[in-house]
């Protein structure tokens, strides 16, 4: 009875993929052989229809990808040498091609407006102009919530409710005081950082998951909030036609005094795409260059200490709590300035646009794309945002598939794309990044 | 007399700690005297590691005193301030047991993380740094300096740039005590600085020690179990257990101290002439 | 008074069912310290296939009353079963890689299968509202509103009454099973260190994996009474009763199975009193808010141990 036999290859294959099969058939078989609906007409009656189609062919797709793999990798002795790990290097991109890469994407980002229009057309690039400054968005988000999870290492999962106190403090203030967007934009940050500050306090205590839970907690507050404040933010219809904003007093108009008739242009909607894509461009580059400062400046030392141990950063004299406080703050600051870029290219916006869904899509943003990495957020926000955006006709499995995706990538890269950390500081000319491996998590 | 009772840096008076019903340090007053080398000693659980943590404000003692005599004449509370305060501006500063490093930053930016408030206050709490306005460049070149000092204090200087978890054990506890030193203490607080180092490694600490006290004007209190490093470089001993000061003295009142022999050995007091005429002593 | 006491009766079946779903964060964090993001959802379709096996099996209210007990039973345990498959692939494919890696990884995951979940069941079943005609009617009135017509009825009916019945039962024998088994002291072994258990020879990956299937058929437990009660469920439910599940287990004491219970019937019963008493459209906020202060102030909850840091 000692050492039990081992089966033959084609055995043990056969068992496992058998093993896999009843899985699929058990997951699969009331899940999705049966469509329970309701039938139009009185009553609301209940009915089912099946689909045993589909579930045969889940199983025997399942069974038969799973028996190729065990018979061809996986319980082979030999299994052949087909690293898919090979294809990025050890430790995620290296430190020379992830410079390449930076300025790469920066020039593509200068030019890619007058290139899309210049090979599409006014017309055709309006769309993909749309896509890149959605994505800006998205780089701008990670960016700011990447000094709270990635630097500071707190763990935040309701970061778009300062998106929408940004979102919202424009719209309010543009309609009750008509206060105009250049103007508008500071404050939103400002109250954004406010009610970071606010939301800060009391959950600094906690740690991990339960600083995670907390936050989301508070996000959901303040759209449940903003959804039953009916008198003050529309409740679930939002706020509409909230201005546009303007080129140094120059409106995106027709005619007489607008942008197009000052620089002797013929008027095209375009460009006010154009101005938002670059707007958008401006604010998300600032985020990025003020967070890179920081991060050589005392404060953002700070913060990635107390992310490796808070403990010894109180033993060093660092007060943990204002400097917890001022990641949450400029990350909400951050938030806040994107959320007002994020009403007045809308024109419009209403709580749906700020579930929680949101914050686990810039969450997600941050970690795919390597905490603490700036250039794997850009990655992560293309291939994220883009690919999701381009799956357009897809329209009912795109969510389905990215919630997957988040899932494959993690379990490939757990550290992110981008998983080495730059030392802020050096005496040596050429420093190597630090392998991820050392690097602490923050269990704030 | 004594510097301890004469010059005291650090007072402590009826301190008691306890957790919940355990009393881990009960009626304990000591003084560390400025300039010494003060060793606490004790057996496991004494409540040597509940002293420092009282001490540098991790714990909230039940009831006593600590009264921080700053070289200037500045008096501070202990028991009253926060733990980052009495780093901050009671300027004392301390290592842990379990080695506290920011392990996946490089062994510069630990030193440079412990120079925090000197350069949060040179660049205006991060504002004017941003802006590049006043000294912060010139005072963020003077960490560098200051952390360069220390590196090649504690020979380190090489692998300034490389990851502290990459350092051997005994050279990232040489590295906790320079980022110690960095915060600019007048009392340093050593747990066990020597647990775990070769005897090679054992003599670098002394002598850092040594010329920390000398050159720096920083009082060290230190924990040990190493008889031989206590006897070595402390000027002055106070003995632990169960929470309990059994005896404080010079190392060789200590060492002769029956009471601590009886400690060591795990006797009662009466015991102790027996059992030394059992072990031939 | 009576309209309290409807409250009540009304606070405690809802706490009933929070306090199943509670369970399995519980459990889930007690032994690998994660939140299991995707729970919400699990139950979620736990609910779904126990409508499509009632539907099926073509129970309707003129279904004889117990041929109608038992077609439940056989609903109920074909659907903890079912929905166990599903718990168990979750934590296979979204967990176990990265057991022992980066803490955050498996939170992304975790939200991962949520999202996945939530849109799969939206794909394959549709995102309609589906409601189910009352199974039962009928109950106990306990009060007859006073001859004049001038108080409220209070009804104690026979579906509260089947739900608070379930859910004893069932915390009964789980209690048992976790308390006197095998099992359950492999659980506490995994819970207290893990190397150190799979030293010792117990199977981790089976005990964590037999947690996440426990932890998903009360779910699914969870899932058939809420649609008893509320008679209509769509793709999203999972989300908030997943979060307020959550906060009940944190409220009872992370870890502990009498506390998520106790936390469930609390969320219920305040969650009811708010909506009856103040407002019903901020009966969400109260709960977050509980939650938020629950954590701040005592996060080691009624009856879970604090943790204490040793510097
Ligand atoms: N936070 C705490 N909560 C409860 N008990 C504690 C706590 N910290 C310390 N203790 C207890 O206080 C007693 C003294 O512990 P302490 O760590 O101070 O001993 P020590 O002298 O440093 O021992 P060692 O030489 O092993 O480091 C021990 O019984 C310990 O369990
Ligand atoms: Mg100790």
């Amino acid at each position: 009875m000692q050492a039990r036999q081992r089966d033959s290859l084609l055995v043990a294959s056969l068992k496992d993929s058998l093993g896999a099969a009843v899985i699929t058939f058990a997951l699969a078989v009331v899940m999705v052989g049966l469509r329970v609906d309701v039938a139009s007409g009185r009553g609301a009656e209940l009915f089912l229809e099946n689909r045993w189609l589909a579930v045969a062919v889940a199983v025997v797709v399942v069974f038969a990808g799973r028996f190729a793999m065990n018979i061809f990798f996986w319980k082979r002795d030999d299994p052949p040498s087909l690293n898919f790990s090979g294809l990025l290097p050890e430790g995620g991109i290296g430190e020379r091609s992830s410079k390449a890469i930076k300025y790469g994407l920066l020039v593509l980002a200068v030019v890619l407006p007058f290139a899309l229009m210049f090979w599409l057309g006014a017309r055709g690039s309006r769309q993909y102009i749309d896509l890149a400054i959605l994505v800006l968005t998205y780089v701008m988000l990670g960016w700011g919530l990447n000094i709270v999870v990635g630097l500071a290492g707190l763990l935040d999962l309701g970061y778009v409710a300062f998106y929408a106190v940004g979102a919202y403090s424009y719209a309010l203030l543009a309609h009750y005081f008509g206060l105009s967007f250049w103007l508008c934009l500071p404050l939103a940050g400002i109250l954004a950082a406010f009610w970071g500050i606010i939301l800060g306090f009391p959950v600094l205590r906690l740690r991990g998951d339960y600083l995670a839970i907390v936050t989301l907690a508070f996000g959901e507050i303040i759209r449940v909030v903003l959804l039953n404040w009916y008198e003050f933010t529309g409740g679930p219809n939002g706020l509409s036609g909230i201005p546009r904003p303007s080129f140094f007093g120059l409106e995106f108009t027709r005619g007489e005094g607008g942008f197009a008739n000052f620089f002797g242009l013929d008027y095209s909607s375009i460009h006010r795409i154009i101005f938002l894509y670059y707007l958008i461009f401006a604010l998300a580059l600032f985020t990025n260059f003020v967070t890179m400062r920081l991060r050589r400046m005392p404060i953002g030392r700070a913060w990635e200490a107390l992310r490796e141990d808070e403990i010894a950063c109180r033993a060093l004299g660092i007060n943990t709590t204002t400097t917890k406080l001022t990641a949450f703050a400029l990350g909400a600051m951050f938030a806040g300035f994107a959320g007002s870029f994020f009403a007045t290219r809308q024109g419009f916006i209403s709580p749906e646009s700020f579930t929680f869904l949101e914050s686990a899509i810039i969450l997600a943003i941050v970690v795919l794309g390597g905490l603490g990495s700036q250039i794997g957020v850009v990655i992560a926000a293309i291939v994220m945002i883009g690919g999701f955006e381009l799956f357009r006709e897809f329209d009912q499995y795109r969510m389905l598939v990215f919630g997957m995706i988040m899932v494959v990538i993690m379990v490939w890269k757990p550290r992110g794309l981008i998983s080495s950390r730059t030392p802020s500081v050096a005496l040596s000319k050429n420093v190597k990044g630090i392998s991820a491996d050392l690097v602490q998590e923050g269990r704030g | 007399m004594n510097t301890w009772d004469n010059n005291p840096v650090l007072k402590v008076e009826h301190l008691t700690m306890r957790f919940g019903g355990l009393t881990a340090i009960n009626d304990l007053s000591f003084n560390v005297g400025r300039g010494d080398i003060t060793a606490l000693i004790g057996p496991n659980g004494a409540g040597k590691t509940t002293v420092f943590n009282c001490i540098t404000g991790f714990y909230k003692p039940t009831e006593g005193r600590l009264v921080m005599n700053r070289s200037s004449d500045e008096k501070h509370l202990l028991e009253r301030m926060s733990d980052f305060k009495i780093t901050a501006d009671a300027k004392v500063a301390r290592t842990f047991q379990n080695i506290r490093l920011f392990g996946g930053m490089t062994i510069l930016e630990n030193l440079m993380v412990a120079q925090h408030n000197r350069l949060m206050i040179a660049s205006n709490w991060t504002i004017g740094g941003l802006l590049g306005l006043g000294g912060y460049r010139k005072s963020n070149l003077d960490a560098i300096e200051t952390a360069r000092y220390w590196l090649e204090r504690i020979e380190l200087i090489d692998r300034a740039d490389a990851p502290a978890a990459d350092l051997s054990y005994g050279d990232q506890r040489r590295l906790e005590i320079a980022r110690a030193m960095c915060t600019g203490p007048e009392l340093l607080c050593l747990d066990e600085p020597a647990a775990g180092l070769n005897p090679k490694e054992s003599l670098e600490l002394n002598n850092l020690l040594q010329y920390i006290r000398k050159e720096h004007d920083t009082s060290v209190v230190l924990i040990e179990h190493d008889m031989s490093v206590v006897m070595e470089i402390s000027d002055h001993v106070v003995v632990l257990d169960y929470g309990v000061k059994i005896s404080d003295g010079t190392p060789e009142f200590v060492k002769n101290d029956p009471h601590v022999i009886a400690a060591y050995l795990g006797v009662e007091d009466g015991e102790v002439e027996l059992v030394e005429e059992e072990v031939g002593l | 008074m009576d309209y309290f006491l409807q409250q009540l009766i009304n606070g405690v079946t809802l706490g009933s069912i929070y306090g199943l779903i509670a369970i399995g964060y519980t459990m889930v964090y007690g032994i690998i310290g994660m939140i299991n993001f995707a729970h919400g959802d699990i139950f979620m379709v736990g609910s779904f296939i126990a409508l499509i096996l009632i539907v099926a099996l073509g129970i309707t209210a003129a279904t004889p009353v117990l041929l109608l007990i038992l077609a439940l039973a056989l609903v109920l345990v074909v659907a903890m079963a079912l929905t166990a498959v599903w718990g168990w692939t979750v934590e296979r494919i979204a967990y176990r890689p990265l057991r022992g890696s980066f803490r955050l990884a498996p939170l992304i995951t975790a939200i991962g299968a949520s999202i996945a979940l939530q849109n799969f069941v939206q794909v394959s079943q549709g995102a309609k509202n589906k409601p189910l005609q009352p199974l039962f009617s009928g109950g106990f009135q306990l009060t007859d509103g006073g001859a004049d017509g001038s108080g409220i009825v209070v009804n104690l009916s026979y579906i509260q009454i089947l739900i608070v019945v379930t859910t004893v039962i069932l915390m009964g024998s789980f209690t048992y099973l976790i308390n006197n088994t095998n099992l359950g002291r492999s659980q506490r072994a995994c819970e207290q260190d893990r190397k150190m258990a799979s030293l010792l020879g117990v199977n981790v990956d089976r005990t964590i994996s037999l947690t996440f299937v426990m932890g998903a058929s009360l779910a699914s437990v969870a899932g058939l009474m809420f649609l008893l009660y509320y008679g209509v469920i769509d793709f999203y439910i999972g989300f908030l009763a997943g979060v307020k599940a959550f906060t009940a287990a944190v409220l009872g004491g992370i870890g502990s199975l009498p506390g998520a219970m106790l936390g469930g019937l609390l969320i219920g019963l305040i969650e009811t009193f708010w909506s009856g008493y103040f407002s019903v459209e901020y009966k969400d906020v109260a709960a977050f808010s509980i939650l938020a202060i629950v954590l701040i102030f005592m996060p080691e909850g009624l009856l879970g141990q604090p943790e204490v840091e040793k510097v």
